[in-house]
């Protein structure tokens, strides 16, 4: 789960992670207000939007008095920003972040990801803060310096000394960053983060180490215990379709083509969408019915993939194993004939009781392609959507 | 001959009390298996009784903690389907106990969580497979886990896969052209896990009866790469790949909480070109992975010796 950067500041302040202050505001008279109480010289209005490229696309200015912020926070309100992660239909601005401005002598990165090599969490840290944490990976691997933490122990002082050392902090300041990286694995594993990236972390001209940008993302299969951080969800920023989704337990992803897919199983799910683009079609989604798909499941996968109106026909895939075909054809034909299929619908069924569940679907009097393997389904499909 | 587990393999079910873990202790006995008991703490002393499908009636006892389950029914393997939260716990008690194998079916365990389970579990006895898995099977011989064992037959080529339902499609296309499976193992879809691609490519290495391999990968992480590299140093048989995930939007967690391409890694792309490199064959769609082994065993000669029915 993503948050804020406004969020994810207050989650590290508790840990003693330094922030500058700042205020949420969520209406340019909210965001004059915030600005009057900090009182700073210069103060930055920042669109708080999930994504990242904020800068670049126009999402963050510096005010240096309060007509400045009254007509920054009017003009980004209500912008759609497009940045290299929003996708080409950009994201509304909802929030502001209104931010003391500071004195930055130097940016740098530190970050915090579990890597699935090793099986533990690593700290990240190199000099070129600012810049994407990816493109210092291609172009000068070598800048960037990683500690593998013991979880018996935790991050211990001298390996985030050691960070700091490599990085180039001033030494006057190392013990400051250290003290600001234990803070962050506190963070991040009090928490339960997946990813934890402060970029860029800056000293400052009066001597301070702190967090200018933070990005948090949450392990959604520890949520369960963290009810704080599950308050901090913001619908908002999600596919309406994909909130509908998880009320029902569903794992479903938007994507751009006109394909709707049903399938149960993850892995399987993946690979009907490969085979569809394989055979010339584009999926409009990825969606996991999961292993116990009950009729109610299967209802109501199918309305979210039909209120989609990009979405020219569906694909039905199931490997009916523990669960029976005959059920899942139950499922889709009482589905089918609750919504009112005006769409081609092309299933296939393999497994458990395959021949009654073809049998159900046959003798429903509904207009559903049968298919007797995930590439003709496929094939079916794309040119049903031609 | 099988990897993992076979005819004699005795196992215990941890949490045999609850709703799945019965339904699927009663689906591994209908299959044979030599399931002998389970936990269930608070429970313990008393029998779980399951009807099977041939109308056999059979009491499993019910025992406090793993390692009294051990102790007294001489189980070398169990199988967890407690929920996610107690899971870690659960799999950290049957290392604890010394058990030989232990299977996590449980999907949604804390990624933090498997973190500390891999660090208790280093330098102990047990192999871990999973959590987030179908189980493993040895058709003929023995099924752990969720998957269906009618689709699966006794043969020599071995399977192994992140992805249950993958497997299920690989088995069933193998089964449909007479090919048979020695094991089949879903090492799950989580990011931090007990064993590897390459901890099973090794069984399957030294296994006499295995004779060729079809390995299912999908988006994230770098461990179908690693698998690839050790296929070509040290891989005596064949093995087919094929990678799940081609067509995920980056950044995307699919279903799977391993499956995710972050900072440009772990595309599908990437995995195909090493694994194609180091001369495992990809079958290019999902439906494409049994002609896909047949033509590389027909390559091989050894298409008779691995069809089996």
């Amino acid at each position: 789960m993503n948050i804020h950067e406004y969020q994810g500041k207050q989650v590290l302040k508790q840990y003693g992670v330094a922030v500058p202050n700042g205020k949420v505001a969520f209406t340019v008279e909210e965001a004059v207000e915030a600005a009057k109480s900090l009182g700073s010289p210069v103060t930055v209005v920042k669109a708080q939007i999930h994504a990242g490229g904020r800068g670049k696309a126009g999402g963050v200015k510096v005010a240096k008095n309060l007509d400045e912020v009254r007509a920054y926070a009017e003009e980004i309100l209500g912008k759609v920003l497009v940045t290299h992660q929003t996708g080409p239909e950009g994201k509304e601005v909802k929030r502001l972040l209104i931010e003391e401005g500071c004195d930055i002598r130097k940016e740098y990165y530190v970050g915090v990801v579990v890597d699935r090599g090793t099986g533990r969490v690593v700290m990240m840290a190199s000099e070129e803060g600012g810049t994407e944490i990816e493109e210092v990976a291609a172009a000068t691997p070598e800048k960037i310096f990683k500690e593998v933490v013991d979880p018996a122990v935790g991050l211990q002082m001298f390996q985030a000394r050691k960070l700091a050392y490599s990085i180039n902090i001033p030494n006057e300041l190392v013990g400051k960053a250290a003290q600001f990286m234990m803070a962050l694995y506190k963070a991040f594993v009090e928490k339960d983060c997946s990813i934890a990236e402060i970029n860029p972390l800056v000293v400052t001209g009066d001597g301070n180490v702190m967090a200018l940008d933070a990005k948090l993302n949450f392990d959604s299969n520890a949520l369960f215990r963290h009810k704080d951080i599950q308050e901090l969800r913001d619908l908002d920023e999600e596919d309406e379709k994909e909130i509908e989704a998880s009320k029902f337990d569903l794992s479903y992803i938007a994507l751009d083509g006109n394909i709707g897919c049903m399938v149960n199983g993850a892995g399987l799910a993946m690979a009907t969408m490969d085979i569809i683009k394989y055979y010339g079609g584009e999926p409009a989604n990825f969606l996991d019915v999961g292993g116990g798909a009950t009729t109610e499941k299967v209802t109501e996968a199918f309305k979210i993939i039909l209120s989609d109106p990009q979405v020219k026909g569906i694909f039905v895939n199931i490997f009916g194993g523990i669960m029976r075909c005959d059920v899942i054809a139950n499922g889709v034909v009482e589905a089918a004939k609750q919504i009112g299929l005006s769409r081609p619908l092309v299933v296939r069924l393999e497994g458990t009781n395959v021949e009654l569940g073809k049998q159900i679907l046959a003798e429903s009097g509904l207009n559903i392609v049968p298919a007797d393997s995930m590439a003709d389904g496929a094939q079916k499909i794309v040119s049903l959507v031609q | 001959m099988s990897i993992l587990i076979d005819k004699h393999t005795k196992v215990i079910t941890q949490g045999i009390t609850g709703k799945t873990a019965l339904f699927h202790a009663k689906g591994a006995l209908d299959y044979g298996t030599q399931m002998v008991g389970g936990t269930s703490p608070g429970k313990g002393g008393t029998q779980v009784e399951i009807t099977l499908e041939n109308g056999t009636n059979v009491s499993l006892p019910v025992f406090n903690t793993v390692e009294e389950a051990k102790a007294k029914t001489g189980a070398t393997a169990s199988v967890i389907y407690v929920p996610p939260a107690f899971a870690a716990d659960s799999i950290m008690e049957a290392v604890d106990a010394e058990m030989e194998l232990v299977i996590c079916i449980t999907e949604g365990i804390p990624v933090l969580d498997m973190v500390k389970v891999a660090r208790y579990m280093e330098g102990k006895k047990t192999r871990l497979i999973g959590p987030n898995c179908p189980g493993v099977i040895t058709p003929g011989q023995c099924k752990i886990g969720i998957m269906p064992g009618y689709i699966h037959t006794p043969g020599h080529v071995g399977v192994v896969s992140r992805s249950g339902t993958l497997t299920y499609e690989a088995v069933h296309q193998l089964t449909a052209r007479g090919i048979g499976q020695s094991t089949a193992v879903g090492i799950g879809g989580d990011p931090v896990k007990g064993t590897e691609f390459i901890d099973v490519l090794k069984l399957f290495n030294e296994d006499p009866d295995t004779y060729a391999v079809i390995m299912i990968g999908e988006i994230g992480g770098t461990a179908e790469e690693e698998a690839a590299e050790w296929i070509k140093a040290n891989m005596t048989k064949p093995v087919v790949g094929f990678i799940g995930g081609a067509t995920a939007p980056p950044g995307k967690r699919m279903g799977h909480a391993g499956a995710i391409i972050s900072g440009g890694k772990g595309t599908a792309k990437e995995k195909i070109s090493v694994l194609e490199a180091c001369g495992v064959k990809v079958a290019p769609t999902p439906s494409e992975m049994g002609s896909t082994l047949v033509s590389v065993l027909e390559e091989q000669g050894i298409l008779a010796k691995c069809t089996t029915h």
